[in-house]
């Protein structure tokens, strides 16, 4: 399972460029990203190479963050690739909170990210029909 | 219990030392304060008038204004070689309000706050840190001359530098706390940053007060803490802190008979309420020297309870202060007091307590917003889970104070911190 950055941010300018300095300055690589949003505020999710120490650096600058685990795996990055990979959840009754594609220099599969209610289901069913989960070795340390 | 003759002392003796009390007040500033001869004239009243207790009643009530009016000196009933100490607002709204102490009333305080303080868990024993402020605000100087008459070690840190108070209190070995509430608060969340517990402390009790705050406030603050947390009331005008305080029991605050007579008003009419209604504090001071209150109005909204208290203690209770009438918002013609919501978000279990009113009007129309930092607690990676916090905290605004708000989630530590007193409200309607 992978250690996702989630980060409360408020919908105003400058709130997205003060996390984003708070992880450079302490030389953090952002891996991935995705931002959910009302009109209010909204959650940004993040992939970071140094997960526990990117904690340690939001909330020491004041900034509401916790970790989230998130299943990385690996779908053919081919038309239907993911749909192929959605029907085994669906088959298997796991809601799927949100999903995300992870930024990866160009190969034949896409990495996507994805939270689910019951993730240990959700990790047999990918591994019962071969689909190719990443580590953290991987998603950390590209 | 400090004083257990005069704390715990029969009812209907301490009404005779009340009354006999009140009648020399009435004829000392009958005599000497001409604003009270033309105010009782007023009304063709005089001392001799006055044959009961409820007789009080009949006279008019001294307001805030009446002190600025008569700024600085002009209510005080002494020569000024008399008078050794003197306490002020801050008068950032104007005028400030100056009160003085003679020798004797300097004593009575000492004497009240001995009693306070006891009654919050102090002793000859205790290692009592004062971060109430030191200075013109009564606070410091109150608390300090308490502590020092019960015997007990007093450290007069005042307000500021919360990190060095922290590690003062470790090192220090502490064991009662006094301060503001949401001081009190900044305190056990100034521990949590510095990677510490409550269990790194000694700290058995505090005394909060000088703001209002909830029983909700308390529940967190207690556990915040591991502390017995208790309300402590009082205002300058009357003598400062050490005008009512709470006793183990924490079912209400008892107001010092033998030196107040407190009466509680309808805000709007100024008639005395029955019994047990919740209006307006009015109190009247039967022994002080220097500035003596004539049915001063306090602003403070709360019920009197004259049941027997399990302490054994016999003066009557005050229930903590549900508002204050000068903090009370007007929004729609709904009064609103920023420690309804406070209550709400803290029975929601989930919030911390940091938030902030923020009143306005478009068009015709008042507007409320109630911004709400996200806590630890409360914070989740799901969108639809922070939406549903919001809705339900405007539901419970809707149902309580009959009110519809504009909640906001904001970010933790963005809405302004103060080492003293907390401004809940920010009023942007020109009315």
């Amino acid at each position: 399972m992978i250690k996702q950055i989630s980060v409360f941010l408020e919908n105003k300018s400058g709130r997205l460029i003060r996390v984003a300095q708070a992880l450079g300055e302490n030389d953090i690589n952002i891996r991935g990203l995705s931002i959910a949003d009302t009109s209010d505020f909204g959650i940004l999710r993040m992939i970071v190479d140094q997960p526990d120490k990117a904690i340690e650096v939001l909330k020491g600058s004041g900034i509401m963050a916790t970790v989230t685990e998130v299943i990385a795996m690996e779908v053919p990055d081919t038309p239907g690739g993911l749909a192929e990979v959605l029907t085994y959840m669906e088959e298997a009754g796991i809601n799927i909170e949100y999903l995300y594609s992870f930024i990866e220099k160009p190969t034949t599969h896409a990495i996507i990210m994805m939270r689910v209610e019951r993730i240990n289901d959700a990790l047999e069913v990918l591994k019962k029909n071969n689909v190719p989960i990443v580590g953290g070795d991987r998603i950390y340390s590209f | 219990m400090w004083n257990q003759q005069y704390e715990a002392m029969d009812r209907e003796k301490l009404k005779t030392l009340q009354f006999l009390r009140l009648k020399q007040s009435l004829e000392r500033v009958y005599q000497l304060v001409p604003f009270y001869r033309k105010s009782f004239d007023s009304i063709r009243a005089e001392p001799g008038d006055i044959r009961c207790l409820e007789d009080l009643q009949k006279l008019p009530f001294t307001v805030k204004d009446d002190l600025r009016d008569n700024f600085p000196y002009g209510l005080f009933t002494v020569d000024l070689n008399e008078v050794v100490r003197i306490h002020s607002s801050s008068g950032t709204t104007g005028i400030p309000t100056v009160v003085g102490y003679t020798k004797n009333d300097l004593d009575t305080w000492a004497e009240l706050m001995a009693r306070t303080l006891t009654a919050g868990g102090g002793s000859s024993e205790s290692i009592v840190h004062i971060a109430y402020g030191y200075g013109l605000f009564t606070g410091g100087l109150g608390a300090h001359y308490g502590a020092e008459k019960i015997g007990a070690t007093v450290v007069p840190i005042s307000g500021g530098q919360t990190k060095r108070q922290v590690r003062m209190m470790r090192d220090l070995g502490t064991t009662l706390l006094a301060c503001t509430p949401s001081y009190a608060l900044y305190i056990a969340e100034t521990i949590a940053e510095m990677d510490m517990t409550p269990g790194d402390l000694k700290l058995r009790s505090g005394i909060f007060g000088a703001e209002p705050w909830s029983e909700s406030m308390r529940r967190v603050i207690e556990d915040k803490l591991q502390i017995d947390a208790f309300d402590i009331y009082g205002l300058s005008e009357i003598i400062g802190p050490g005008v009512a305080y709470e006793c183990s029991a924490k079912a209400g605050l008892h107001i010092s008979e033998d030196h107040f007579i407190p009466e509680i008003i309808d805000p709007a009419s100024g008639e005395a309420l029955p019994v047990g209604s919740t209006g307006e504090l009015a109190i009247t001071t039967v022994s002080k020297e220097a500035l003596p209150m004539i049915r001063y109005r306090t602003r403070d909204i709360t019920t009197l309870n004259y049941e027997p208290c399990s302490c054994g203690r016999t003066h009557v209770r005050m229930d903590k202060v549900s508002g204050r009438s000068d903090d009370m918002i007007i929004i729609r013609g709904v009064n609103v007091f920023p420690s309804q919501v406070e209550s709400i978000l803290l029975e929601m279990g989930e919030t911390e307590p940091h938030y902030q009113l923020v009143v306005d009007r478009v068009g015709s129309l008042d507007t409320l917003q109630v911004l709400v930092e996200v806590s630890e607690q409360m914070f989740s990676d799901h969108v639809r889970g922070l939406e549903s916090l919001e809705r339900r905290i405007r539901l419970e605004i809707d149902n309580m104070l009959g009110v519809t708000a504009d909640v906001k989630l904001v970010e933790p530590k963005s809405i302004p911190r103060s080492e003293g007193k907390a401004q809940r409200v920010i009023d942007k309607r020109n009315l």
